[in-house]
């Protein structure tokens, strides 16, 4: 079964995802080998839902995005793994929350994660995930200087052999 | 998403991107790609429901580590179990987002 792209997505935004190819600068491929038995393998989770800690963490800037609607938030978050739903907050403007608080594990499956380690499935979980909010300027400037250097240290920092992102 | 993939692969870190848009995913060149006929907000199924968290995360790790060449992609067959209208009604925020606003603003003009 070949999933539907465009299934959900409302009918005027297909030209903006559709035939627009690579990033200019982004048409080669890019490759590092999974090199590990999964089952010992460290791995992290990214989600871009704009997830954040209610308690310690500022939530994404969405109220400069409502002056702004072209900019983003790119800064990203570290969730602890051990995380409890009633201790996360979404800063989104372009999904309905209601799933994600009643069930985070829809964007970041911290809890499964944990599960399959302990079922031997994979070797462990990374202690801090990472969440971004995913709706961001064109261009991804942000992103590209200092946000993914900035995750790339975190998540070598933390060991992962693996990393599963999931837009939402 | 999938450029963040492709700046973290080349870091040296394998990825593999979980997506509802797996031909947008494709297009952009991440490196593996696990696809889901699920609603926006949703990569990894509906609330509450860990037997469809499974699937999802399970596929994903196996892409992640058998994946055998650049741009592998294996979708998942699950349908969403509710009736696609609704499912496209209520992933959608309760106010359009401040870009789709301005752009029903413009369109108006």
């Amino acid at each position: 079964m070949v999933v539907d792209s465009f299934k959900f997505l409302p009918r005027s935004f297909r030209p903006l995802y559709e035939g627009r190819g690579p990033f200019p600068g982004e048409e080669a491929p890019v490759w590092t080998p999974f090199g590990k038995r999964l089952a010992g393998s460290r791995i992290a989770l990214l989600t871009s839902a704009g997830i954040y800690l209610k308690r310690s963490q500022p939530p994404f800037e969405i109220e400069r995005e409502k002056m702004h609607p072209e900019w983003g938030d790119p800064s990203w978050r570290a969730v602890p793994e051990s995380s409890q739903p009633a201790g996360i907050g979404v800063a989104h403007l372009h999904i309905n929350d209601e799933d994600l608080l009643a069930d985070p594990e829809i964007a970041l499956p911290a809890g499964l994660l944990k599960q399959f380690a302990d079922e031997g499935v994979v070797g462990g979980s990374v202690t801090e995930h990472v969440s971004v909010m995913g709706y961001q300027d064109r261009s991804l400037g942000d992103w590209r200087s200092t946000t993914a250097p900035q995750l790339v240290a975190h998540l070598q920092g933390q060991g992962a052999d693996g990393l599963v992102l999931a837009p939402v | 998403m999938p450029v963040l993939a492709r700046w973290i692969e080349a870091a040296g870190i394998p990825t593999v991107v979980v997506t509802m848009m797996p031909a947008t995913a494709e297009e952009r060149r991440a490196p593996r790609i696990a696809g889901v006929e699920f609603p926006f907000g949703h990569p990894f199924g509906m609330p509450n429901n860990r037997d469809m968290q499974r699937g999802v995360l399970g596929l994903a790790l196996r892409v992640l580590a058998g994946a055998s060449a650049f741009g592998t992609r294996v979708d998942l067959d699950v349908e969403w179990p509710v009736p696609v209208r609704e499912a496209y009604r209520s992933w959608q925020p309760k106010e359009p987002s401040p870009i789709v606003k301005k752009m029903l603003e413009a369109r108006q003009q």
